[in-house]
């Protein structure tokens, strides 16, 4: 893994709390990422994880604390944050009804691009993402690695010093995971802060400079990789999901009506 | 607040093409109209639309009289069609037994006596016999009939009272000019404030107009926000450094261009399919409906607010239409209504839009008759859109 991070925070959290109701998503949570770094954020489901990526995406407001994105609040200076991120949620940002230049189009007109720029950005990515001949496309004609790509070339469209991705090859096969992998690790080589959201251990201990391990809307745990196997010395060659289910327990996360419970425990790992 | 336009009119611009594309949305969008008209316009008959309607004549007279019933009901038209077809039978009974297996749909029978009745100066009596199992068909032929039997009567009256005159003209100073002057010394004349017969197809196809594009942008508004929410492309859009109100303004703004799309055809088959006279402005009918739409953007956005689903904004929405379907006066005139639910009624947007339109397509009303249906849908517009956009933005800030 190239590390070409300075010590510059461009991710500061501090005391950050999401409350839902009774319901505390995110639990006072701290932490900062470096600029130029690939942080790798990891949890059981309901841990905080999506809560905080949204808080620090603009795209919910926290209860208390404070979060900077570039030097940015993202409470009071939401549009600054705004034109300096991109975004890979969970589901595929795309119209099925548009075509993937339309689709790129529209999203870089929101950000008031103009159609020169979106058409140089757009060719400057979508032939790494192997995406060039299908672009007067409608993108619902699409496979689910397809969409990915285009739904990563649209992240990308504001030249974003972080990107944010939140399970980017879920449901993928091998092939497009190996394409977005390397995808990844060149577009950090050229400087962009990545923020990674998986529950693919192998990929997050492939790509990840440092990882936080989140539990019940708190860090559990956050270090780089190396740092993070000594918390198994008992484990010969310890990978990271060894790590993982040491410090969040092996019992399975069941959240209903923003309960978490645990239910069937599984036998020792 | 130009920057705001231009974004919205980017999310509206995105709407309307991905609803053209979607063929089968485009479809129904253009049929829907098209059916509710011609259903509605078949379904409920008025006395032009009444044609070659079978009814049953028992004629027991062996004389004059009765042929000339019958063959009066025989070259009875409207708009050029026959209103009747007239089918022989014996006696009441059998009519009643027509009626019965639904070959006939009325009778009338014609007493064996009618002839000699009338010839002694006495008065005869013509049964009418109606399909109680449709009181539409049933109250509209039983009308055409007795104004038929009644005329009838005139005619005959007339002929009495014209052979009378010629032994009173020698004893009355002033004999009358009419012998309609002794049968019926009071007529009635009906006018109305434009000219020409009006019709209950009329009186329902402004009230579907403005149903039909205010239902489309509430139903549309909503259905269009839960749907990218539940996609997640609403997110794509909430991430970009545009503001909220150009997002909805955006989404209200494609709606009421498919809203307004839809208005027009109603509009054109009302005209070219079904014969309706448009009385007043066209423009000002455009006015009402921009406004009848503008009016409901705020309430579909309250609905997309409060609920994140599609599913849960549809059933939402269908508790909001249903109830205003038969409350806004749509199809039946308010004035039929218990005072309760006029007064009900009058909360609603829709009586108001309606009300406009009628006052201009059937009554020929300019812009100072339909001023207050104007104010009230701006001032309910504008109170809806002041609730509702703070709603929006906590929605997706959640």
């Amino acid at each position: 893994m190239e590390n070409n991070q300075d010590d510059t925070n461009i991710i500061e959290v501090k005391n950050l709390v999401k409350r839902f109701g009774k319901f505390t998503a995110v639990d006072n949570v701290s932490f900062n990422v470096k600029k130029g770094e690939i942080f790798g954020f990891l949890g059981p489901n309901g841990a905080g994880k999506s809560t905080t990526i949204r808080i620090l995406t603009t795209l919910s407001l926290p209860t208390s604390g404070e979060a900077k994105v570039s030097d940015h609040d993202v409470v009071h200076g939401q549009d600054q944050v705004r034109r300096r991120i991109g975004l890979v949620a969970e589901k595929v940002i795309l119209y099925n009804r548009l075509t993937a230049d339309e689709n790129l189009e529209f999203f870089g007109s929101l950000y008031h691009l103009p159609k020169k720029v979106v058409h140089e950005r757009t060719e400057k990515w979508i032939y790494k993402l192997h995406m060039d001949e299908w672009r007067k496309q409608q993108v619902g004609t699409f496979s689910t690695g397809m969409k990915q790509r285009i739904n990563i070339v649209r992240a990308l469209l504001t030249e974003p010093e972080v990107l944010f991705l939140d399970e980017p090859t879920l449901g993928l096969d091998p092939q497009t995971t190996h394409v977005i992998r390397t995808f990844l690790r060149e577009l950090n080589d050229q400087g962009v802060t990545i923020v990674l959201t998986t529950h693919d251990m192998n990929e997050a201990e492939a790509l990840s400079d440092t990882v936080a391990i989140v539990d019940h809307g708190k860090i559990a745990a956050i270090d780089t990789v190396e740092n993070l196997k000594k918390l198994v010395p008992n484990v010969k060659d310890p990978t990271l999901e060894d790590v993982f289910l040491k410090i969040t327990g092996e019992e399975t996360r069941d959240i209903a009506s923003g309960k978490i419970t645990s239910s069937r425990r599984f036998g020792p790992h | 607040m130009l920057n705001l336009i231009f974004d919205a009119w980017k999310i509206a611009r995105k709407d309307l093409t991905e609803f053209i594309r979607d063929k089968l949305r485009l479809v129904t969008f253009i049929i829907m109209p098209i059916f509710m008209m011609t259903l509605v316009g078949f379904i409920f008959p008025s006395q032009n639309s009444l044609k070659n309607i079978n009814i049953g004549v028992a004629n027991q007279d062996s004389g004059k009289a009765g042929t000339t019933v019958v063959k009066m009901l025989e070259n009875l038209k409207t708009n050029g069609s026959n209103v009747f077809k007239v089918e022989d039978y014996p006696n009441l009974d059998s009519i009643k037994e027509g009626i019965r297996e639904q070959k006939i749909s009325g009778g009338l029978v014609i007493p064996s006596d009618l002839t000699s009745t009338l010839a002694s100066n006495k008065q005869a009596d013509i049964t009418i016999v109606q399909d109680q199992s449709n009181p539409q068909i049933s109250a509209l032929t039983n009308q055409i009939l007795q104004q038929a039997v009644a005329g009838f009567g005139q005619e005959i009256g007339a002929s009495k009272v014209r052979s009378l005159l010629v032994t009173t003209e020698k004893v009355s100073p002033q004999p009358p000019s009419s012998p309609l002057a002794f049968i019926q010394p009071i007529k009635s004349t009906i006018t109305g404030l434009v000219s020409g017969k009006t019709n209950y197809f009329d009186f329902v196809a402004s009230g579907i107009m403005a149903m039909v594009v205010m239902t489309a942008v509430l139903t549309g508004l909503a259905a269009s926000v839960s749907r990218e929410n539940e996609q997640g492309t609403l997110d794509g859009i909430l991430v970009a450094p545009i503001r909220r109100l150009s997002i909805i303004f955006g989404k209200a703004m494609a709606q009421s261009i498919r809203g307004l799309f839809q208005g027009i055809i109603v509009l054109l088959l009302s005209v070219f399919l079904f014969g309706v006279t448009i009385h007043g402005s066209l423009l000002l009918v455009m006015l009402v409906l921009a406004l009848g739409i503008f009016s409901f953007v705020g309430l579909g956005i309250l609905v997309s607010a409060a609920a994140s689903e599609q599913e849960t904004a549809t059933q939402l929405l269908f508790m909001f239409q249903f109830p205003m379907l038969f409350l806004s006066g749509a199809f039946f005139p308010l004035q039929q209504m218990p005072k309760i639910m006029q007064n009900i009624a009058h909360l609603l947007p829709l009586t108001y839009a309606i009300e406009a339109l009628r006052k201009i397509m059937i009554l020929g009303g300019g812009i100072s008759e339909v001023r207050n249906e104007l104010i009230v849908l701006v001032v309910f517009g504008a109170v809806t859109l002041i609730i509702a956009l703070p709603l929006f933005n906590r929605l997706v800030k959640r």
